[in-house]
């Protein structure tokens, strides 16, 4: 019974505040999608870093198949070159500038390429015999790359000694400011959606004064005067948070799986369904924005 | 059933006292009057009987209970305990005549079944069988109050308070809302009304209890609105009596003492209009 009835007063208050209800909705909507894109570029920085990027600084790839590097005039890199570059690695020369190193052969190599493509169609066009097998080096000192590709690019059996965080450390700061600019919009919005919660919190509670002067009177408890109005607010946010999820995940359906990837094949993108991880998230963060805004408000609007 | 010891309410320090110093007792299944000029705290008392406010010192015992002692989580339910009745009625215009009582008993958590069963009986007894699915606005003015009466009792409290509840009503109406409120009090229910009705007063003969200035000056069983003894000397003092809650009611001056009283608590009033 007091359950229908605190259902009845959501309704009635979601009905006769309609317009406010909606403008809700929608500001949190958009924020939630700020705060979604933002988590979507550390997805995908992460789905770029791949298996070895926080492991690893430099990688030195061996000869494979069809390999055309001046090292490789001898054909795919044999056990002996193999051998002899495990030998260097450890020689004193070298050593002194590398923490450790680790051998990722073709069928690791293969394991991870599956891993990092997941969501890409080049998957399956790719063999482990394509794929070079390599060093991994975990540098003392980054700055050092310069030495060790001198020393090994000369060797024979490698293809290529190549500094990959060089490579993606631009990308990457770019993808993070983005995701700074697209937080910054995003604490704007919220604070945005809390104002405009306790505002339409209060206009709710101002015109069902009568009710709740009523339900004061004829003791009703605490939660049953407030909970009605704590429940609306969260319901516009959840709305909003969903609507927010639904636009994240279009955005990977439609945008990254059915045009980005397409167009960039050798780029890992995350897939729609990874971004389904950051729903929980959102939705939390709405029903927080509410149940803060509409708890402060009501202590100051709605004495009981 | 409703004690106070020694009680002061101040809201403004400046100011003298809504209410000095009160030591009042009214007993279980009492009917009494609370009369008074408006600002003479009548409606300061009954605020302190629902710990709508706390008394600045003294005690305010309701059903035996020290107000001051009961939790804001519990006071809903000393309210159950004690129905109001107002002057404006406060019914909920877009709700029908069983919905605006029954709001009170689904507020509360009364099951469907005997909410169905509690508001015609109550209905009934405030004289409103037949007229359940009328809208409010659909009423007499007394009708609607009898409806607020019907919604302050249904729950079965042990106490109603009654703000002027005549106070907008016609003579002849007031004198029905009354008999309604005898019978609830004849059913074991003790009734405080704060009013300015002297003809109501007079035809009752109950319990009256004379407030000025925050003062009880006269408690008599049995009594009329105006005292058979007159007060020497008491008028002239009313110069900061200040209206704060009751709008100042035109009526016809009758009782010299009360004409004196009304004509300064116009000019005083002045300023705050």
């Amino acid at each position: 019974m007091r359950l229908a009835f605190v259902l009845g007063e959501i309704g009635s208050g979601l009905r006769r505040n309609l317009s406010m209800v909606i403008s809700v909705i929608l500001v949190t909507f958009v924020s939630l999608t700020f705060v979604g894109a933002a988590g979507m570029l550390q997805l995908q920085i992460n789905q770029m870093k791949g298996y070895w990027y926080d492991k690893v600084q430099v990688a030195i790839f061996l000869c494979s198949d069809g390999s055309t590097a001046p090292g490789c005039a001898t054909g795919p890199a044999t056990p002996e070159q193999e051998d002899n570059l495990r030998t260097l690695l450890k020689s004193p020369a070298v050593a002194q500038y590398v923490n450790d190193f680790q051998y990722e052969s073709k069928d690791d190599a293969y394991k991870h390429f599956k891993e990092q493509f997941s969501n890409s169609p080049i998957v399956d066009s790719v063999t482990p015999d394509q794929l070079p097998a390599s060093f991994r080096i975990n540098m003392k000192d980054p700055e050092k790359y310069e030495i060790i590709s001198e020393t090994f690019s000369s060797q024979a059996g490698v293809e290529t000694v190549i500094d990959q965080r060089q490579l993606l450390e631009r990308l990457f700061s770019a993808m993070n400011a983005a995701s700074l600019v697209a937080v910054s919009i995003a604490g704007v919005m919220i604070i945005c959606a809390i104002l405009l919660i306790a505002t339409t919190i209060r206009l709710s509670a101002f015109s069902r004064r009568r009710e709740t002067g009523i339900m004061r009177l004829v003791g009703a408890s605490k939660m049953v005067i407030q909970l009605p109005f704590i429940l609306e607010g969260v319901i516009a946010a959840v709305i909003g948070a969903a609507l927010a999820s639904g636009t994240l995940w279009a955005v990977a359906r439609f945008f990254l799986e059915g045009v980005l990837s397409k167009q960039y094949p050798d780029t890992a993108f995350i897939s729609p369904g990874q971004t389904l991880i950051l729903v929980p998230a959102l939705i939390g963060l709405g029903v927080v924005l509410a149940g803060i805004s509409s708890l402060l408000t009501l202590r100051r609007y709605l004495r009981v | 059933m409703i004690r106070f010891e020694n009680v002061t309410k101040v809201y403004d320090q400046k100011a003298r006292p809504a209410l000095d110093s009160i030591n009042l007792e009214i007993d279980r299944g009492e009917f009494a009057f609370l009369v008074g000029a408006s600002g003479s705290g009548k409606s300061t008392f009954l605020r302190l009987v629902l710990k709508e406010d706390r008394a600045s010192s003294g005690a305010v015992y309701v059903a035996g209970q020290n107000v001051a002692n009961i939790s804001s989580w519990r006071v809903p339910r000393l309210r159950r305990g004690i129905g109001v009745v107002f002057q404006d009625f406060r019914l909920l215009p877009q709700k029908t005549v069983f919905a605006n009582v029954a709001f009170a008993m689904q507020v509360i958590g009364k099951s469907r079944s005997v909410i169905r069963d509690t508001v015609p009986e109550v209905l009934k007894t405030v004289g409103l069988e037949g007229k359940e699915n009328r809208l409010p606005h659909e009423l007499s003015g007394g009708e609607q109050q009898r409806v607020a009466i019907a919604r302050a009792v249904v729950n079965r409290p042990g106490i109603l308070l009654a703000d002027e509840p005549t106070g907008n009503l016609d003579p002849t109406t007031s004198m029905g809302i009354m008999g309604v409120l005898d019978k609830i009090n004849q059913n074991g229910t003790t009734v405080v009304m704060a009013t300015h009705d002297d003809d109501i007063v007079n035809e009752m003969r109950k319990r009256v209890v004379e407030l000025k200035n925050g003062v009880v000056i006269r408690d008599e069983a049995k009594a009329l609105y105006t005292s058979m003894i007159p007060v020497v000397g008491q008028s002239r003092r009313l110069r900061d009596a200040s209206g704060r809650d009751e709008q100042p009611q035109v009526i016809p001056p009758r009782a010299g003492s009360r004409a004196e009283a009304r004509a300064e608590f116009r000019t005083a009033g002045e300023g705050q209009a």
